[in-house]
């Protein structure tokens, strides 16, 4: 397995696998997370039940680091790998009849954008302010106090805004991909894997923002 | 034939050797059919360069039909130029406009080392063909129609994966100089045939590797090879590729058992 992981085509197994994992992660969190349009108390108790499960959290944290370092990894090995092969880039990208999409040209840049968003947030929101509030009687953490205190005003807004989208966009290009990579594209299914992606993408980024918009604009 | 003639500016990629800086040249093409293909418009510009005493510029072809394999360059970013389905060879000067500008250089791929201006070193794909691209049975005198039972449609997918001519305008036109439709093409030809079954799996371990140690980058799924492919050999040859390359080190037999002498 040292040799398959080694190849090209090993590693794009690598970054389909933990991409796929990714790809799964990100979507329950953003229908999760869809109850702060609810209430926050609904919120909230949502993330208390996520907390107080410990051996299920723990083990989700540890596979999606893992999955996450190996995507990390594999992207740099790759990329330096892509970048020493083609030497001198030709003066124009491919272009008209030609032309490829964008979201795949520049998917190394996105991820590490993407990388820079995932720990900003988790400094914000996971290790960020702690307040505690009571739900039935129940005594946790009052998440959506701070959602609330971070979304007051403008700029975290639209920091958001900017990296949902291109989360989105990274998305729409890799969702698809991970079935080229594992080998499970097919002509008569490679069309509607196209379009599934790119409506994965579109739904992901679209759900995510519509939070910090609600919650911005039922402040203001 | 009407007589209708275009004037062009080319900016060439000029590089005397291997070794050699190379940097990009200009050069008027006037009064060029329309009718004219895109080789037969630059042996004009060459052969005003020798009239001149200057050095013409270098360019690969051969049979100037489109089936082998010979040419291409990038033209304005494009492998083969701006026209589908097409070789450079087979590209009319009817595509371009009057007063155009357009930018010619060679392959750019670290495997495939410059010769001289437009021509580039492919040999690297033939040392991925000679890595397990064949079939070493001995498949005897051209067999009648039908006694080996091939289903039709992977008879035709065969046939459309061995299409490709080998020209490498899928490695040029990729931003990774991937290799990966050019070997996924010739690896699915024998794969989806019953006489290509007995070597798959060390056959698909040894083209992969060979590929990645020629240098060639990895797939990123942009679609360009796809896109820029003078025989439109499809995407779908690269999942089999990786899907055949599971299954291959998974499965693949030590090739020395103990006991054999």
């Amino acid at each position: 397995m040292v040799a398959f992981t080694g190849t090209t085509v090993g590693r794009k197994y690598l970054m389909g696998v933990s991409g796929l994992i990714w790809a799964g992660f990100v979507f329950v969190h953003m229908c999760g997370n869809m109850l702060i349009l609810i209430s926050p108390q609904a919120y909230n108790a949502y993330g208390h039940a996520i907390v107080s499960n410990k051996p299920l959290l723990i083990a989700s944290e540890l596979i999606l680091i893992f999955a996450l370092a190996t995507h990390i990894v594999s992207a740099i090995a790759l990329t330096r790998q892509n970048r020493s092969a083609k030497g001198i880039a030709p003066v124009r990208a491919p272009n008209g009849a030609k032309s490829t999409g964008l979201a795949s040209r520049t998917m190394a840049a996105q991820g590490a954008l993407v990388l820079v968003f995932i720990i900003s947030h988790l400094v914000v929101f996971k290790f960020g302010n702690y307040y505690e509030t009571t739900v039935d009687g129940v005594v946790m953490r009052d998440l959506s106090k701070v959602i609330f205190e971070v979304f007051q005003s403008c700029q975290p807004v639209a920091w958001y805004a900017f990296c949902l989208v291109l989360l989105g966009f990274h998305l729409s290009h890799g969702f698809g991909s991970i079935f080229q990579s594992l080998g499970m594209l097919h002509p008569a299914y490679q069309p509607k894997i196209r379009i599934a992606s790119l409506v994965y993408g579109f739904v992901v980024s679209v759900g995510f923002l519509s939070q910090p918009i609600y919650v911005f604009l039922s402040q203001s | 034939m009407s007589a209708k003639t275009i004037d062009l500016t080319l900016k060439v990629w000029r590089q005397k050797g291997q070794n050699s800086e190379g940097s990009f040249k200009e050069y008027p093409a006037k009064g060029v059919s329309v009718h004219a293909s895109f080789l037969e418009m630059l042996d004009q510009v060459n052969e005003a360069l020798i009239s001149q005493g200057q050095d013409p510029i270098a360019f690969d072809h051969d049979c100037r039909e489109g089936i082998c394999g010979s040419c291409g360059f990038m033209i304005s970013g494009n492998a083969h130029g701006p026209i589908k389905s097409t070789t450079v060879c087979q590209l009319h000067m009817r595509n371009f406009e009057n007063g155009e500008v357009l930018t010619l250089e060679p392959w750019r791929a670290t495997a495939f080392p410059v010769i001289k201006d437009l021509m580039v070193d492919r040999s690297a794909f033939d040392r991925i063909i000679t890595a397990g691209g064949y079939i070493s049975v001995n498949t005897g005198n051209a067999p009648d129609g039908n006694c080996l039972p091939i289903p039709k449609p992977d008879a035709d997918e065969a046939f459309a994966s061995a299409a490709c001519i080998g020209c490498g305008a899928c490695v040029a036109s990729c931003k990774n100089a991937s290799a990966a439709l050019f070997t996924s093409a010739k690896i699915s030809h024998l794969a989806l045939l019953p006489q290509g079954q007995i070597e798959k799996e060390k056959r698909t371990i040894k083209m992969v590797e060979k590929m990645d140690s020629e240098g060639f980058g990895a797939c990123t799924s942009t679609g360009a090879c796809e896109a820029s492919c003078p025989k439109d050999i499809s995407l779908t040859n690269i999942a089999r590729m990786n899907r055949e390359f599971l299954k291959a080190a998974l499965c693949e037999k030590p090739e020395h058992h103990h006991g054999e002498g």
